[in-house]
């Protein structure tokens, strides 16, 4: 056991840059490993990548193995898997992260199997307990409803953890690391299992990741139509966008990208319009981030008067068409 | 096309946070067993997506669900659905497993009944929301796999996937033999029908000890853990929230777009 040594990072790529979870995995990783006594390295996997190794190290990496490949250039779930395990038997770390995203919560639970370690997806803290020296991984269950504290007996410890949960370091140039050009053999693609391409569904306008109002409603809105006089008000705040909960985006009232919640996107806007939803955990946990949660719902006990700053008890199709006019009036002044 | 689903149940995630207690010296959930349970709604889609593949092309659809004492009224709810045979591992041993003890059992079971093409399961369990358990299994029995799918089509041996990511789709083809995770973008579950319920009734599942699937008591639930849960908690809740009045309901929406605006939020 006393083989496994530092932190490591999968360091995530978005159009040619670092992840914003990347850098805010690097920030929770310099933690431990500073706890540790130990160093952070990190793992960039890509197709011309090489020149976000200095971007990881600026964010506080001290160790960055470069996996640059063609056949690297989109995520494949063998080939990356494949690269992973090549990195983790080379360096043998003792915790390794990677964020609870479209292609974490992928890779992660295949990688722990394979190594026969356990793994905890979607933590929203990571520590090291002083008397043990042992990483506890810390995640909501239950929908949101509990928190759960492991302890992992196996090694490599894996996790993933939740966007915005962690800070990044800020970045700073004058930061040195280690880059080590990881060279690897990659066959053909393995043949079973492809990744075709992607379709982009996303509602046009701002996305909700990027938005700084989000004006959301949930089953209580009823219709499709409903959701029209959310886009009144949205109209009328300039960087505002419009999301739902999961029940009101599987009875179709608006498409499936603008489901906030557990499964769906996690914001965290200056300020989120919560209308006919009951502040579901599984809910809350997509947005419970945001600046200022404002409350418009017909029962006085939902659960969302207990996460908002600001509520209104009532029918939200009556108060929101009176908000949205004053609101006109008070931005027009 | 043989399908098997794996399926679990779970106390209702829809149970409002004020009636969810927790035993802090036990780390449970407080009187699990009077709390109302049902399917773990992803495994629901779960069904769903297996039954839409054997609506297309045809398909038997065996159930596969874990536990001790296990409620028989919800895991036979797929075969109301539409699901044919189903298989129970139930033994004490099989309890209050991780992840990694959890998928072990299933996968020697998928071994077991050997003659399959596809093994489907939700994307996570609304209960510890682990998300690993597909994952595992297709990593034990060395096939491919595809989490959070949205559409499942067969064509030739292989199967097409519509994949969920944040903005969209990816589009997956993967051979069969294969693993897939399901979310609920598949579509609502359907409902039962009346003489699938009655015949689902008088349905004896099969069911399997460890030893039936070569296992030692010791590898699985419990004991076989990797993950030892040190604390389970209720999250803070803050809870400030300024309700703001009105002599009627328009009056208070304009006093809220007021109070918002002076408190500089918009």
């Amino acid at each position: 056991m006393s083989d496994y040594r530092n932190v490591m990072v999968y360091a995530e790529v978005t159009s040619e840059s670092l992840s914003p979870i990347t850098k805010e995995l690097l920030g929770c990783g310099k933690k431990l490993s500073n706890d540790l006594g130990k160093e952070l390295c990190a793992v960039l996997i890509g197709c011309n990548i090489s020149h976000l190794a200095k971007e990881a190290i600026a964010f506080g990496a001290q160790k960055v193995y470069l996996v640059d490949h063609p056949l690297l250039e989109n995520y494949q779930t063998d080939l990356y898997l494949w690269s992973m395990m090549k990195v983790v038997e080379k360096e043998m770390p003792r915790v390794l992260i990677l964020g609870q995203t479209s292609i974490g919560l992928d890779l992660s639970p295949l990688l722990a199997f394979r190594l026969e370690t356990a793994v905890v997806l979607d933590c929203v803290d990571l520590s090291i307990d002083p008397d043990s020296n042992q990483l506890l991984l810390t995640k909501p269950v239950y929908g949101g409803k509990a928190m759960a504290t492991f302890l992992c007996n196996s090694k490599p410890q894996v996790a993933t953890v939740r966007s915005k949960s962690m800070k990044p370091l800020e970045r700073e140039g004058s930061r040195k690391g280690e880059v080590i050009a990881f060279n690897i053999s990659l066959d053909s693609p393995n043949i079973r299992k492809r990744t075709l391409g992607k379709v982009a569904e996303d509602a046009k306008g701002i996305k909700l990741e990027d938005a700084e109002i989000i004006i959301a409603g949930g089953r209580g809105i009823g219709s499709r139509d409903g959701f029209k006089q959310l886009e009144e008000l949205s109209k009328i705040l300039k960087g505002s966008a419009i999301g739902g909960t999961r029940p009101a985006c599987d009875a179709g009232w608006l498409s499936t990208t603008a489901q906030i919640g557990l499964t769906g996107k996690i914001v965290s806007p200056k300020l989120y319009i919560a209308l006919g939803l009951s502040g579901s955990s599984q809910h809350m946990a997509g947005c419970s981030g945001s600046g200022t949660i404002v409350a418009i719902n017909r029962d006085p006990r939902a659960n969302i008067f207990k996460e908002a700053q600001f509520g209104v008890v009532g029918d939200w199709a009556i108060i929101l068409s009176a908000f949205t006019k004053k609101i006109g009036d008070l931005l027009a002044q | 096309m043989n399908i098997i689903v794996c399926v679990k149940e779970i106390i209702d995630p829809e149970l409002p946070p004020e009636n969810f207690e927790i035993d802090p010296t036990r780390n449970i959930v407080l009187g699990p067993d009077s709390m109302p349970h049902i399917l773990s709604p992803f495994d629901e889609h779960a069904v769903e997506a297996a039954l839409q593949i054997k609506d297309s092309c045809g398909a038997k659809i065996t159930i596969l669900s874990l536990g001790n004492n296990i409620r028989r009224e919800i895991v036979k709810k797929p075969l109301s659905m539409g699901a044919d045979e189903i298989i129970l591992l139930e033994d004490e041993a099989f309890a209050d497993g991780d992840s990694w003890s959890t998928a072990l059992p299933l996968a020697k079971a998928v071994k077991k009944i050997g003659d399959y093409d596809l093994v489907l399961c939700g994307r996570q369990a609304a209960d510890w929301d682990a998300g690993q358990v597909g994952s595992g299994i297709a990593e034990i029995l060395g096939l491919p796999s595809v989490t959070l799918a949205r559409k499942i089509e067969v064509i030739n041996g292989k199967a097409k996937v519509e994949r969920v990511i944040p903005d969209g789709y990816e589009m997956i083809e993967i051979s069969l033999p294969a693993v897939i995770t399901v979310s609920n973008e598949i579509g609502q579950p359907r409902y039962g029908t009346i003489d699938k319920l009655l015949a689902a009734v008088s349905k004896q599942p099969l069911i399997w000890k460890p030893q039936d699937i070569g296992m030692d008591p010791s590898e699985t639930g419990e004991k076989g853990r990797k993950l030892k849960l040190l604390k389970l908690f209720k999250p803070v809740r803050e809870g400030k929230c300024e309700i703001i009045e009105g002599e009627t309901p328009e009056e208070a929406a304009i006093n809220l777009a007021q109070k918002l605006r002076d408190a500089k939020v918009l």
